[in-house]
């Protein structure tokens, strides 16, 4: 079958260049990342609705009242709000070309950081101890799979934090150097509006129950 | 026609590096916020001030959504205006997909788990 449709009426046939123009580096990048924290909080999505169905599930072991402690809880969540702000202050700096400063911003959002895991893991390594344990009953593998995953996500996070000083002491805050520390600011900002859902749902809700 | 795609594409080279920064007094602003919203609903639970469970646990749950959106607006920098739009695009799209999620997890779950039990365990629940 030939083609009917002749646009050019001419029986010419008719070639479209694409309009592709070089665009510079990076363009794209926030918006590509913005979609990646997006499909990461699918993910989370995901692990809430496994800790919503099976957070009743004791199998007659401890239940949230017993074994979360709300003032660690909220040490914990203040860490995570001040490592926050800090964040965002080490981008002002950051966008007034201030190295030093900028650096100091970012290493006492690393220290606020290792302190938000340094208490989560002081609160694991104590409920193992008590016997709850993720194989314990199905509450507790969906409680150590939803904050687990969190923390881990910290974790990397506090990699790339220091990984991303060492290029900043290296090249300086260069166009490059901008750009990833920008991502890092929406990667931090974005576990930390997950921790929100987590310190509401897993652990008030739960002591409420 | 292509004079048309070259305005959109260097409208789209001007907006790119447009993403929206926020300034020292709108990160306090927005971290003030966010210790209240965090505050109260600690204060809330562990001193039990309202009276009944559920009540508390709708107002915790409404401080949650709250703090959520302060974040999104004041650390986030979330504007229906930055990538053209895209980002605020790819959010709603999210919600979306997250409350289908969550909301039909625990509708199916919940009646799955009434309608599923077994007669003589029935009266031993709730």
């Amino acid at each position: 079958m030939t083609v009917a449709v002749n646009p050019s009426q001419t029986g010419e046939p008719v070639f479209y260049l694409a309009d592709e123009h070089p665009h510079p580096e990076g363009w794209s990048t926030s918006l590509g990342f913005w979609i990646y924290l997006m499909s990461d909080c699918l993910i989370f999505a995901i692990l809430f609705a496994t800790f919503g169905v099976l957070g009743g599930n004791y199998a007659a072991g401890p239940a949230p009242k017993d074994l979360f402690d709300l003032n660690l809880v909220a040490v914990n969540t203040s860490m995570l709000l001040l490592s926050s702000i800090t964040y965002g202050f080490a981008m002002l700096t950051m966008q007034q070309n201030k190295v030093a400063q900028t650096q100091v911003w970012l290493a006492i959002t690393g220290l606020f950081g290792l302190a938000f895991i340094g208490i989560e893991l002081t609160e694991f390594a104590h409920m193992i101890h008590e016997g709850a344990t993720p194989q314990r009953s199905a509450f507790l593998s969906a409680f150590f799979t939803l904050v687990g995953t969190h923390g881990l996500h910290v974790s990397c996070g506090l990699i790339w934090l220091v990984t991303l000083m060492v290029q900043v002491q290296k090249f300086g805050l260069i166009e490059a150097n901008r750009r990833r520390l920008m991502c890092l600011s929406m990667f931090w900002h974005f576990l930390d509006v997950v921790w929100i859902g987590v310190f509401t749902f897993v652990y008030l809700l739960g002591v409420l129950r | 026609m292509s004079t048309d795609t070259h305005a959109a594409h260097a409208d789209d080279h001007h907006h790119h590096d447009g993403h929206a920064h926020g300034s020292f007094s709108t990160y306090m602003l927005g971290f003030v916020l966010s210790v209240v919203l965090t505050a109260i609903p600690f204060w809330l639970v562990m001193s039990g001030a309202l009276p009944s469970k559920q009540i508390t646990a709708l107002v915790i749950m409404a401080f949650a959504v709250v703090q959520i959106v302060v974040h999104m607006i004041y650390f986030l920098h979330m504007n229906t205006t930055s990538e053209n739009g895209w980002s605020m695009m790819a959010l709603i799209f999210t919600i979306v997909m997250v409350v289908i999620a969550l909301s039909g997890s625990l509708w199916v779950m919940s009646h799955l788990n009434s309608n599923m039990m077994p007669i003589h365990q029935m009266s031993g629940m709730k």
